[in-house]
């Protein structure tokens, strides 16, 4: 009886230490990338060619996806403006929704997704391959030739897809709601205009969309420089990844959002 | 895929990420109205100010000249006292009225500066004058049923 007790005891302290000395492993990698990444600015071209394959490759995704957010907010947003007569608010609707949250949010939740699991099965794929070793036997530090760009790439192209989302949203809403529908379209921009302000909304975004890309690059490499080098491993590797910056990512938002919005 | 390729889609992507930034700061946000430049300081104080909020706009004839800076209360006189930032190019005499005003029925507050004839115009720092508070709907409500039940009570004595 005690003995099953104490087992369970200590099955439930070893999944906590184990978490935790995971999260400081994964501190100490985020640092040991910081420390390497001079090489990806000096020879810059590693960085650019990693993002090419996470930001221009989740170009489309991004400009369909906003694209369709944005009429589909067009659409709802008209819906529920018309009852109250101001349906020449759809403007600030749209705006102010994709710019403060949609944009950041969910080009992240589709960065993570399209380019962060990629990224985490290719260096997982290079470690179970034993190409990460080899280069350590050449001398090569591999998270400064290989880790380190690919985080940058991703920090980079983050809030540039995140504009693209919004501005493609903001397209979007102004398709459905002035070209169909049929809102003004002199009130539907100058009501957006005055009340999307550039520092409170649109810089937040900017900064909110550049911590999402720290969070998701950062869990993508160390979920890949993590996994267990077989193909399972690689493969529960890039689940995590997805899982876990969803998570993340809709976690920071709201503590983001806590201190940016707070209604002043 | 070759180094000239590659560079050219990643240069396209900067591009047209930096373009759409650019579209959200200029076409959707109001970067281009609220840099005025320079600007002077006008005070005025309210009795009540309503539902006024700092950064609202300053209107003069309709036309923004200015934003609301800070709001405070003058903690002896239990009055609140605007500061506003208006334009430099923007000068009004001494006699000019302040009042708070609401667009449309439900909208957001604003000061609206109604010109005065004076020669002399106001220097920057000086307090406005003449003010009109902020519009309450529930003093107004409350006026109202108060005549309505006064008009009520007259008929009623008349009757008699």
């Amino acid at each position: 009886m005690l003995d099953r007790a104490t087992s369970a005891l200590r099955g439930l302290g070893h999944r906590v230490t184990s978490r935790i000395w995971r999260l400081g492993f994964a501190s100490r990698f985020f640092l040991a990338t910081l420390l390497y990444s001079g090489p990806s600015f000096r020879r810059f071209f590693l960085t650019v060619r990693e993002i090419y394959f996470t930001g221009v490759l989740s170009l489309i995704i991004i400009l369909v996806s906003g694209l369709f957010v944005g009429m589909v907010l067009g659409l709802q947003g008209y819906d529920t403006l018309q009852r109250y007569g101001s349906s020449e608010a759809l403007g600030i609707l749209v705006a102010l929704s994709l710019v403060r949250e949609l944009g950041p949010v969910v080009s992240a939740l589709l960065f993570a997704s399209r380019a962060g699991s990629a990224i985490t099965a290719e260096i997982g794929l290079m470690k179970a391959t034993e190409q990460l070793s080899a280069m350590e036997m050449m001398a090569v530090n591999p998270i400064a030739r290989v880790v380190a760009p690919r985080f940058w790439a991703g920090v980079i192209s983050m809030p540039l897809l995140a504009a693209l989302f919004s501005a493609m949203g903001i397209f979007g809403g102004y398709l459905v709601g002035v070209q169909l529908i049929g809102v003004d379209e002199g009130s539907f921009w100058s009501q957006m205009q005055a009340s999307v302000d550039f520092r409170e909304d649109i810089v937040n975004g900017v900064i909110k969309s550049a911590v999402f890309g720290i969070i998701v690059s950062w869990i993508a490499v160390f979920e890949g420089y993590d996994s267990e080098p077989t193909a399972e491993g690689v493969s529960g590797a890039t689940t995590r990844t997805v899982v876990t910056s969803s998570l993340a990512i809709l976690a920071a938002d709201f503590i983001l959002t806590a201190f940016m919005f707070r209604g002043a | 895929m070759n180094r000239m390729t590659l560079d050219l889609w990643v240069g396209v992507f900067v591009a047209i990420g930096l373009a759409a930034l650019l579209f959200l700061a200029l076409k959707v946000g109001n970067l281009a109205s609220t840099n005025t430049g320079e600007t002077y300081v006008l005070k005025a104080n309210f009795d009540n100010i309503g539902g006024l909020k700092v950064r609202a706009p300053v209107k003069s004839a309709g036309v923004v000249v200015g934003r609301v800076g800070d709001i405070r209360l003058d903690a002896e006189r239990y009055e609140a006292v605007v500061t506003m930032n208006i334009g430099s190019q923007f000068r009004f005499p001494r006699d000019t009225f302040a009042k708070i005003r609401t667009s449309g029925l439900l909208g957001e507050q604003y000061i609206g500066l109604a010109v005065g004839g004076d020669e002399q115009v106001f220097k920057p720092g000086d307090s406005v004058k003449k003010t009109e508070s902020a519009m309450v709907l529930e003093d107004l409500v409350g006026q109202f049923l108060f005549d309505k039940a006064a008009e009520g009570k007259e008929k009623s004595d008349v009757n008699k």
